[in-house]
């Protein structure tokens, strides 16, 4: 305990933000908006009175939902190459970035979580409110998009962001990839300077910071947007 | 796409020396159940002291549980296996840090710790919402035949609470097996970490990624309904949320 040492933090602190911080930020950010807009899609699907066309989707999201993470970015670091090269006519497997395969993979996994949200969200509406939309003569894509998905994203919004928390958190686990996100490059120094201890401990203190203070930010706004019935 | 598929890989002998490739896969599977079933225990009753502790009339212990659900539930569950396997040792007295350090199952005690740990601060936060579920009139019931407030718990506020919250608690039953993949960044060889292993011998990567996906499939699948099981053989009659008809 005596000799902790605080330097390696000092020395390596504005490496461990503009590198790791930015990979994770920036993978949680795009994942969430890429993982919210096909969940969103992946839930209509489920709940489409197409018998295939739900099937396909709750296969989806309980396969997903079955396996661990950690499996899933396995599978699509060595699957995304294939499917590049099937995409565009190759015959090799297509080199893809460290950021671009683990993007995909966070996409398609949380996709699956933030579905049972959104279709959560889209049962909240009662019923009555497509049939009114469908009887003023609008079609599916427009009820939805003007009176039922605008509601549940509202009904939602603390669920989803606590799932981005969540997201947040998942996004160390690229470190079996050995990609330099947050824990990342934590860890490579920690290696380097024979400071794990330091490291860890600094890690784990700036991942409490910022996902507590989320999560009090979520509370707040479910006070906000909870509407009063 | 011109990938080699060979599904015979299975009885192919691995260079692990356990057997066939399958053996490693099963092997794998051992060890995942046994991190799984371990830390699961561990967070049921950690869960549920700490879950009890958060619905007290006592300010400070409510307070006090409080911090210990933050504290788990805000730091990765990589970063707490990383605090337990390299940190942990360095931190506590240096013999027992070398003990620790030079016990054969290293991998598989921290594992099962920290994901007790973080686990527990999961179902603390189901137990208290399972709790705060009941009519008050029952705590106050409780109270009015004279009955202590530990006696509250233990006969009627409990008992009715644990029913309710089976099916939170059967995901966070699944989410344990799945959490316990984590582990193989300590070097736990659970099933994942078989499978990759398998695949860096064999180069038969789908096929490998395939078989441990099955396998985690099937376990989901006899959770599910062992804990329906469960869900029906403790149903109270006349009660909708202990899944009694």
């Amino acid at each position: 305990m005596n000799n902790f040492d605080f330097d390696v933090i000092e020395r390596s602190w504005v490496y461990l933000f503009q590198t790791g911080m930015a990979f994770t930020l920036e993978l949680t950010g795009l994942a969430m908006v890429g993982g919210i807009i096909l969940g969103t899609l992946l839930a209509m699907m489920r709940l489409s009175s197409n018998k295939i066309i739900s099937t396909v989707a709750t296969t989806y999201v309980n396969l997903i939902r079955s396996i661990p993470l950690v499996l899933v970015i396995f599978w699509f670091y060595f699957l995304v190459p294939y499917i590049g090269a099937w995409v565009i006519g190759s015959n090799q497997p297509v080199q893809v970035g460290a950021f671009t395969s683990s993007l995909i993979t966070f996409i398609l996994f949380e996709a699956a979580y933030y579905c049972e949200i959104m279709r959560a969200g889209i049962q909240s509406i009662p019923r009555g409110q497509v049939w009114a939309g469908y009887a003023l003569g609008m079609n599916y894509w427009q009820t939805m998009g003007n009176i039922v998905l605008p509601q549940a994203f509202r009904n939602m919004i603390p669920v989803l962001l606590t799932q981005t928390i969540v997201l947040f958190q998942d996004v160390s686990l690229v470190y079996v990839l050995s990609i330099t996100d947050f824990v990342g490059a934590a860890s490579k120094v920690a290696q380097r300077d024979g400071r794990l201890v330091e490291m860890y401990l600094f890690v784990a203190v700036v991942y409490f910071i910022i996902c507590f203070g989320l999560s009090l930010l979520v509370k707040q706004l479910q006070k906000k947007v909870a509407i009063i019935r | 796409m011109n990938y080699n598929w060979n599904w015979r890989i299975f009885w192919e002998p691995s260079p692990d020396a356990v057997g066939t490739y399958m053996d490693t896969l099963l092997s794998g599977l051992y060890w995942t159940l046994a991190t799984a079933l371990l830390a699961w225990i561990m967070a049921l009753v950690l869960g549920a002291v700490i879950g009890t502790l958060r619905t007290l009339p006592n300010r400070l212990v409510v307070r006090l549980a409080n911090a210990y659900v933050e504290l788990f539930r805000n730091i990765p569950l990589l970063v707490q296996m990383f605090l337990w396997f390299f940190v942990m040792p360095e931190l506590v007295p240096a013999s027992l840090g070398n003990w620790l350090k030079q016990l054969p199952n290293a991998p598989f005690v921290t594992a099962v710790l920290s994901l007790g740990f973080f686990t527990s601060a999961r179902v603390a936060v189901q137990v208290s919402a399972g709790i705060g579920s009941l009519p008050r009139g029952q705590k106050m019931a409780g109270t009015a035949l004279g009955l202590t407030l530990f006696q509250t718990y233990r006969y009627v506020l409990l008992p009715m609470a644990f029913r309710i919250i089976i099916p939170p608690l059967t995901s966070e039953f699944l989410n344990v097996i799945k959490n316990s993949a984590v582990a193989l960044t300590i070097g736990l060889m659970e099933l994942t970490a078989r499978a990759r292993s398998m695949q860096e011998f064999s180069f038969q990567v789908f096929e490998a990624f395939t078989a441990a996906t099955i396998i985690y499939v099937l376990v989901n699948v006899v959770v599910v309904n062992l804990m329906r099981f469960i869900e029906r053989k403790v149903a109270v009659p006349g009660f909708i949320s202990g899944g009694g008809k």
